[in-house]
């Protein structure tokens, strides 16, 4: 037989009043079957003799205690969770990135990350912004939306993003003297390629609406006489 | 320079300030010095001060205080919607409304459409030029 699922125990005395039942307590004797259960039981109410006591293992006293008394950290059960996204932010919609080294560019949203960050890409044909982390505060929420069913981003996550650590080489009394020599960091072949098959799939979309491309090719400023608290984007 | 338009029963106003901003509605009674009552087909007939009030040049024929079916049917048959739209002042405030509800995306292609118009009005000027020097050299 499956489980039972245990409904929770409701009282079969309504409340008038707090403190006071509807039913006195042979009404209720009645109600709940007392007669019955001492019926079954020939007369007398079930008495079950008390479990056998499970003898607990004999704790020893400890050896050794610290000298001072050390506080305990109070426990921490926070779980973080990713920062609200706001509701006007939704997959395809463009966002001009207001601050670093992309300000002003219109670029597509694709999903938030685990952290928190926006997952953003240009696409990077068209603006120059690849596949990117972006804060949610450091961007403005355009109602243009771009279609981005046909675009797979299931792949990316924070682990992707994150710099992979340089050893620090010690340097010896003659290389201090050299031309210091910076190793250019390439970027691997598979995040082009990553690049490039995310932004295929938008492309397509993207020229499917007119002037979109140009759209996204152009930077956003503020000119003369534009009130951004009264602007609509 | 006489005044042109009066407050009267019928007058259809413009509410420049409070809960109605930009409705049109029409001055149905006159309260005192400084209140009239006022009506539209989508409010609830209220006091309001002249002060809030800019009158139009569309008057509606009423009589005191008509029951909202004959306000309705009134301007119905003055057309005053109509007229409004089509007066300078209406057509302005609809032009003004559609600037500020301009999204980002609309914004641009606006932009774009005037830059092309400026071209283009070049480009016919630059020919038409071209046109006159070959005709001049020809005859």
């Amino acid at each position: 037989m499956a489980p039972k699922t245990k409904t929770a125990r409701v009282s079969r005395n309504p409340e008038l009043v707090r403190g006071i039942g509807k039913y006195s307590r042979s009404k209720m004797y009645h109600k709940r079957g007392l007669w019955a259960i001492k019926a079954k039981n020939g007369g007398v109410f079930p008495r079950h003799d008390p479990k056998p006591k499970v003898s607990e293992p004999v704790e020893k006293p400890s050896k050794f205690y610290p000298a001072d008394d050390v506080k305990k950290p109070l426990v921490n059960k926070r779980k973080p969770k990713p920062t609200k996204l706001r509701a006007s932010i939704t997959p395809g919609t463009v966002l001009i990135i207001l601050a670093g080294r992309f300000k002003g560019k219109r670029v597509v949203f694709l999903k938030q990350l685990q952290s928190g960050l926006l997952l953003v890409t240009g696409p990077f044909k068209i603006n120059g912004v690849p596949l990117r982390r972006v804060n949610q505060a450091y961007v403005v929420a355009t109602s243009t939306k771009v279609d981005v069913s046909a675009v797979t981003c299931e792949k990316f996550d924070d682990k992707y993003f994150t710099k992979e650590s340089v050893k620090k080489k010690k340097k010896t009394e003659g290389e201090f003297f050299e031309a210091e020599k910076e190793e250019k960091s390439v970027l691997p072949q598979e995040k082009k390629d990553d690049q490039k098959s995310v932004d295929a799939a938008l492309i397509m979309a993207i020229e499917g609406v007119p002037e979109l491309k140009a759209y996204l090719a152009a930077r956003f400023s503020l000119k003369a006489g534009m009130k951004p608290h009264e602007l609509v984007f | 320079m006489p005044f042109k338009r009066y407050v009267e029963i019928g007058r259809v106003a413009l509410v420049n300030y409070g809960k109605d901003y930009g409705s049109l509605v029409v001055i149905v009674d006159v309260v005192d010095q400084n209140m009239a009552l006022v009506d539209a087909p989508d409010m609830v007939r209220a006091k309001m001060n002249f002060k809030r009030l800019s009158l139009t040049d569309i008057k509606i024929d009423i009589k005191r205080t008509p029951k909202k079916k004959a306000l309705i049917e009134a301007m119905k048959v003055a057309d005053v919607k109509n007229k409004w739209e089509n007066s300078s002042w209406g057509r302005k405030l609809i032009v003004q409304k559609k600037r500020a509800s301009l999204n980002d995306f609309d914004r641009f292609k606006l932009m774009v459409a005037k830059i092309k118009l400026v071209l283009h009005a070049q480009r016919a000027g630059a020919a038409r030029q071209e046109l006159a020097k070959l005709k001049n050299s020809a005859a």
